[in-house]
């Protein structure tokens, strides 16, 4: 097939559960080859991401290499979708939005139990942080939200199938209730 | 000696759990706060859960867990009371007393905060101090308070001007103009017969006075006709509802007639118990109405077989402590049963399950007002004034940008024209009508009229000149709502805050075309899914004027497609600062380059 869809993936302030439960897609994978193929993701170690139709956003906004691979998506993808729970609400990672982050950096680089030669990391290629983790529609404008944490592989099929048939995407309530 | 004092305190209180409210204000009198010894002497003393008492005190404004300062002054944050140059009134009271709004003095002596609008629009800047009304704020009178604080002068020694409260009653209508007799209502009530006086209430066309509108004849049927041994009356003074202050003059200077309409509605449905609840802001009319029920006592009007008909039935007067949601009338039955106010699920209604469980009829300060004389006047008098749907009159508490603010009493069908020709307003913008809870009309509206079948009010009618900025009202507006969410429910204790965040993104100037249109669909998701009115209401400031005004809301717009709400590269600052960093990298732009 001569126009296959462009897919990217990354994952920001995330855990990488988002894209192991994409790949349980297992067998559907196979199917999705037919129509799509896969642009900047850990699937394909393309480093940077070249105009795509698809840009699925796994993790929050924690520090300044967030914003910069935010925002590279944003300007390549025709529609960015926020995937799971961190990208969405800022998830795990922004529990640490209750905490100072000058206390946080303490307690990891000098005052944390088992902490030597305690030095706040300084290296000018370390991104910095941001003083609190932010969802990634408070930085660049998203078009869809896949909820879950993580999302279901079935969330994903329903939620690509529709995009590619040119349905708005919607989900059956046994794949969002989470108790 | 706090344990004396609580046990004075529960004795007074006859130790019902359901007056947990007015046991925990004498304490926050007391000791400033609600101590945390206190909360265990009377988890056992009413045998209710501390985690009860915990929720209350945490639950209403003007009762705390910490110690508030020994004065404890509160500045009204109402729109009217900005306009009248309470921001900078604030500021000026701030450094004159060494203490930021929100804080307490080193020292324990004053604290000092803002509140939600105290009902003194016509005659703000307004404000509390240990819960007493203080009004028409100026630089003298800040100067003057200040000094009375530092002197650790009492506040019983304070000089009574600065507590004067006026009624600026400036147009009175049927029912303002002829006060009725003491007792004159409840005779004819007798003389007529009940089921008589209720026929001619349904015949009089009285709806609830309060803004929705509820027919009060059906309402005190349905009540009269439920199967109780017990029945209640209770009349809504939680006058909440920003630019709301006709209640207050109500129960000021015609409280004995709207006593004398709760005795008739304890005739027609069964009840030997009512209850005014008070809102906490008003304070300063609650001895003067306890003495008022002590006369009608004396006179044979309240307690024991009134006017020898055989009726017992008296009232209690319950006061709030600062929480707007419990003029919802669900939320106010809980806040008298001693609980948080948060709204019922509805069904079952009050008239069939309210106080204590009990068949209920909740109506507001003015739908009473308004039984008495009909009960002497009948149905048809009444109804013969107003329009087809809304009978008889409407009184208005009107403030904003005018120069007559204060109470104006008219027959519904009225025209917003005619009402600012009354008190005096010019060069007008808009109007909020009903409060932030109702519409903002703009002046291409002006032919509209007041009534239930186009525009209803409880009864708040602020008015804004062409000098003011829509956006700061209806930013004051939706910040009132996201701070008196009760928190019950997700898509209103969420909402109102996102609402709010959302609105003040665009208002910094960090919005684009894409946040115009997230902030409609948020108005509408909190609208359509909160559990009660506050939610279904929250977002009416935003919806209305988005309506009206959308070209407002553009100016403030960036052409680029998105912008951060937050300041990007200012959330750097700790990790360069931490890092001795200042490199290229350790920089972000605000928007992409």
């Amino acid at each position: 097939m001569a126009n296959k869809i462009k897919v990217a993936t990354t994952s920001l302030a995330g855990c990488f559960g988002c894209h192991m439960s994409f790949l349980d897609l297992d067998e559907r994978l196979i199917a999705l080859a037919e129509v799509a193929e896969f642009d900047r993701s850990p699937i394909t170690d393309i480093e940077h991401c070249g105009p795509c139709d698809i840009g699925l956003i796994e993790g929050g906004v924690c520090n300044s290499e967030n914003v910069h691979v935010l925002r590279e998506f944003r300007k390549n993808c025709k529609i960015l979708v926020a995937v799971g729970a961190c990208a969405i609400n800022g998830g795990l990672p922004a529990m640490r939005n209750h905490i100072s982050l000058e206390d946080c950096l303490l307690e990891a680089y000098r005052d944390g139990i088992g902490v030597e030669n305690a030095q706040i990391p300084n290296d000018p290629e370390l991104p910095l942080l941001l003083d609190k983790v932010h969802p990634i529609h408070e930085v660049v404008k998203v078009d869809y939200y896949l909820p879950g944490c993580p999302p279901s592989a079935d969330v994903f099929w329903a939620f690509l199938t529709a995009l590619l048939e040119g349905r708005e995407p919607s989900y059956p309530y046994e794949l969002v209730h989470y108790d | 000696m706090m344990k004396t004092f609580i046990q004075k305190v529960l004795t007074d209180a006859d130790y019902q759990p359901a007056r947990l409210l007015t046991i925990l204000r004498a304490l926050q009198a007391e000791y400033q706060h609600i101590p945390i010894d206190a909360i265990d002497i009377l988890a056992d003393a009413l045998n209710i859960p501390r985690t009860q008492i915990i929720a209350v005190v945490e639950f209403y404004s003007f009762l705390h867990l910490t110690p508030q300062g020994r004065y404890d002054i509160l500045i009204s944050d109402s729109i009217t009371d900005r306009m009248q140059g309470k921001e900078n009134l604030l500021g000026y009271l701030s450094s004159a007393l060494k203490v930021k709004a929100g804080q307490v003095r080193d020292d324990g002596l004053v604290s000092l905060n803002n509140t939600s609008c105290t009902g003194m629009c016509d005659q703000g800047p307004a404000g509390l101090v240990n819960g007493h009304a203080l009004t028409k704020l100026d630089r003298p009178r800040i100067d003057e308070i200040a000094a009375l604080v530092e002197q650790q002068k009492p506040l019983g020694e304070w000089p009574p001007h600065l507590f004067a409260v006026d009624d600026n009653i400036y147009k009175a209508g049927l029912l303002l103009n002829g006060p009725i007799e003491n007792g004159a209502a409840i005779q004819a009530t007798y003389t007529r017969g009940i089921n008589n006086t209720l026929e001619e209430l349904d015949r009089a066309g009285l709806r609830g006075r309060g803004g929705a509108g509820f027919k009060t004849a059906m309402k005190w049927r349905f009540c009269a006709e439920e199967p109780s041994e017990q029945h209640f009356v209770v009349c809504n003074a939680d006058e909440g509802e920003p630019g709301t202050f006709k209640d207050r003059v109500l129960l000021n200077s015609h409280a004995e007639q709207v006593f004398e309409g709760m005795t008739i509605a304890a005739a027609i449905i069964g009840a030997n118990q009512g209850f005014l609840y008070l809102r906490g802001e008003y304070l300063h009319i609650f001895d003067k109405l306890q003495a008022i029920l002590q006369q009608r006592r004396n006179a044979g009007l309240l307690g024991a077989n009134i006017l020898g008909q055989g009726l017992d039935f008296d009232i209690e007067i319950r006061l709030g402590a600062g929480a707007y949601i419990c003029g919802e009338e669900s939320a106010l039955i809980e806040s008298m049963e001693g609980k948080p106010g948060i709204p019922r699920n509805r069904p079952p209604y009050p008239v069939t399950s309210g106080y204590l469980n009990q068949p209920t009829v909740v109506n507001n300060v003015e739908t009473f007002l308004a039984v008495a004389k009909i009960a002497i006047e009948g149905g048809d008098w009444f109804a013969s004034f107003g329009t087809e749907k809304s009978a008889g009159s409407k009184i208005l508490s009107i403030c904003g940008d005018c120069s007559r603010p204060g109470i104006y009493e008219y027959p519904f069908g009225v025209s917003i024209e005619q009402i600012l020709a009354d008190c005096g307003a010019s060069n007008v913008l808009g109007i909020q009508v009903g409060g932030p809870s109702g519409t903002f009309i703009s002046n291409q509206e002006f032919n509209r009229q007041l009534a239930f079948e186009d525009l209803a009010t409880g009864g708040s009618f602020i008015i804004f000149n062409n000098s003011r900025n829509i956006l700061e009202i209806v930013q004051n507006f939706t910040h009132f709502f996201a701070h008196e969410s009760c928190g019950f429910c997700t898509p209103c204790r969420v909402g109102t805050a996102l609402l709010k965040k959302q609105l003040d993104k665009i208002i910094e100037g960090h919005g684009s075309a894409g946040d115009v249109v997230e902030l409609e669909s948020l108005c509408q998701l909190v609208k359509s899914n909160s559990h009660c009115g506050l939610g279904q209401t929250a977002a009416n400031p935003i919806l209305s004027t988005l309506q009206r005004y959308p070209d407002v809301y553009e100016k403030q717009l960036k052409s680029i497609s998105y912008e951060p709400g937050f300041d990007l590269d200012g959330s750097l600052e700790i990790a360069r600062r931490m890092a001795h960093r200042d490199d290229a990298a350790a920089h972000l732009s605000q928007v992409e380059d």
